[in-house]
């Protein structure tokens, strides 16, 4: 099941360059939370920092706090741990090129430890069935290289991968938008679907897209969070001025 | 007008009918253009062909003149039997060929694990530190260390030093001259698994770690595993470029004419066979130091496509 998030007074810096912010923000559990506004203003880098992937980049810094269901992940976990319960999807599909579709999905059982056969190859089966992938790839999974299936059937590969180390959360970069319109329908269906489950974060440049998956809609300005509220409040009524610039194609 | 002219500059002559002016001067200029450029194509294409030409043909050459002089004494015996005393016709250079094995086998067990873990440390670990600056330095310098200096001082550090501490150490050996082959393979092995692991993309590294995949454990099982092909290639230029070396093994493995597979002794080496019949003054030898030539030659490349067939069989297709 899904967990909240409670973000705190959080800042990120890129080397001098500070990202974001004093965000505070609390994103409910079970639900889909889009997170739009113009490139550079720090989605990503917001979404890198609830899964400590931020601090994978040397010169990059972070302070304030995040709690994931009744977890600081900052002071109380190892980012290897805080990973593991949230998982992450890409830009771009990037499955490990050299691994089957089978290997693909078990990588982050195998990778830390987990060797069951059996429950593996269910594990397996439950992930791409849950990312609609199952009946595409049956036939072939040990057979065929992740790299060679499609762009969008490599995507809704990396979502059964992250879904198969069974995250409380799942964290969505711009999942689509590297995909042509009927993946990206497959996907929007797809967090449909999940969201029951899990709590899903996805930052989108596609207003639409939020409109469609989330309930909850947060618009970033240039490192600060400027309005965070219900999806149909945000497109119909928004209370901040550059919010409703934004989404009216004013600018961004 | 034009209709005949579909292939190179049809949009200008669209242009010229709608203005009305200049039709045929311009069109003629466009016959001119599209010959020459026709003629430049042409020239490159014949300049590329010509240097694959170049390239391909010095193995062709020495191949095809290896087994014109070597191939008549390929035989049984080659394979079978050991050298025979100087004069009598005969013998082969089966210890060679085992000798050979046995050397590179230990070069490979020195110079392929500490080359790969050279190359993890640049690539992953150290990257922009000093030390990796000082271990990339040394591994070009080595990389251009004359044979034959290897050789003279892994005598001087091996075979005239007597060490409790190293292996084989004290005299001519098969190790010493596994050692100075292996020493030699250290510097292409560890460069090239460097610029492998550089090839691969970053976003399969953080796709590792967004999985909750501890750093050690994400390089070894997914860069790693990413770069394999071209590691294994690595690994096999530098195996194919000591399997042919004669002067480290001159002052270090020493050579023997009988069957030898013990690594405190002399081991006889195909090279160092072929170095050894090259110079004598009979005929008979002079053909086996051919044969053994075309033998080298054709074990070396069996030995890559063997390692390059077993590595690939587990590895995907359409994964590269």
């Amino acid at each position: 099941m899904g967990v909240g998030i409670e973000v705190t007074n959080l800042n990120a810096w890129y080397g001098t360059n500070h990202t974001l912010q004093d965000i505070n923000l609390n994103i409910p559990a079970n639900h889909a939370t889009a997170l739009i506004g113009p490139s550079g203003c720090g989605k990503s880098t917001f979404v890198r920092c609830l899964n400590r992937m931020h601090e994978t980049n040397p010169i990059a810094r972070v302070t304030g706090t995040v709690r994931i269901g009744d977890m600081d992940i900052y002071e109380e976990a190892k980012p290897v741990e805080i990973r593991r319960r949230v998982g992450m999807v890409f830009q771009r599909p990037n499955p490990f090129p050299t691994m089957s579709i089978y290997d693909n999905v078990a990588a982050g059982l195998k990778l830390n430890g987990y060797s069951n056969r059996q429950s593996l190859d269910e594990i397996v089966e439950r992930s791409l069935k849950n990312s609609a992938l199952w009946d595409e790839v049956k036939d072939d999974l040990k057979k065929k290289s992740g790299a060679s299936l499609s762009g969008g059937q490599q995507q809704r590969l990396c979502i059964a991968r992250a879904l198969a180390v069974d995250p409380e959360v799942l964290l969505m970069d711009e999942p689509a938008s590297a995909l042509d319109p009927v993946s990206t329908s497959k996907i929007e269906d797809l967090i449909f679907e999940l969201k029951s489950q899990y709590t899903i974060v996805i930052v989108t440049h596609n207003m639409q897209q939020a409109a469609r998956v989330a309930e909850k809609t947060g618009f970033f300005l240039n490192g600060r969070m400027v309005e965070f509220d219900s999806t149909h409040k945000i497109f119909t009524n928004p209370s901040d001025k550059r919010t409703e610039d934004y989404i009216t194609g004013r600018f961004g | 007008m034009g209709g005949n002219t579909r292939s190179a500059g049809a949009g200008e002559i669209t242009r010229d009918r709608r203005t009305g002016l200049g039709g045929s001067r311009v069109r003629s200029g466009n016959k001119l253009r599209s010959k020459i450029r026709s003629l430049i194509d042409g020239a490159a294409t014949g300049m590329a062909v010509l240097s694959t030409v170049l390239v391909v043909a010095p193995l062709v050459i020495i191949f095809v003149y290896l087994i014109y002089r070597g191939a008549s004494s390929v035989n049984l015996d080659f394979f079978t039997q050991i050298p025979k005393p100087e004069g009598e016709a005969g013998g082969g250079m089966a210890n060679a060929i085992l000798g050979s094995a046995i050397l590179l086998g230990v070069a490979s067990a020195i110079g392929v694990p500490i080359g790969i873990g050279g190359g993890i440390f640049l690539a992953e670990f150290g990257r922009g530190t000093k030390l990796a600056n000082a271990v990339r330095f040394t591994a070009d310098v080595l990389n251009g260390v004359p044979s034959i200096v290897m050789g003279v001082a892994i005598y001087g550090l091996i075979v005239k030093t007597h060490s409790p501490f190293l292996p084989f150490s004290g005299h001519f050996s098969a190790f010493s001259g596994g050692a100075a082959l292996g020493i030699m393979m250290i510097p292409t092995v560890c460069r090239t698994t460097e610029e492998m692991l550089r090839m691969v993309p970053h976003a399969v590294r953080e796709a590792a770690l967004a999985l909750g995949v501890s750093n050690w454990r994400s390089v070894l099982s997914i860069t790693v595993k990413t770069a394999s092909p071209g590691i294994i290639t690595g690994c096999m230029l530098a195996f194919a470029r000591v399997a042919g070396e004669t002067a480290p093994l001159l002052f270090t493995a020493l050579g023997n004419a009988f069957w030898s597979s013990s690594l405190d002794r002399p081991i006889a080496a195909l090279p160092l066979q072929i170095y050894i019949y090259a110079l004598s003054p009979y005929d008979d030898q002079h053909r086996l130091a051919w044969a053994g030539a075309l033998v080298l030659i054709v074990l070396i490349v069996l030995a890559v496509s063997l390692v390059r067939y077993v590595t690939s069989r587990g590895v995907l297709k359409g994964a590269s």
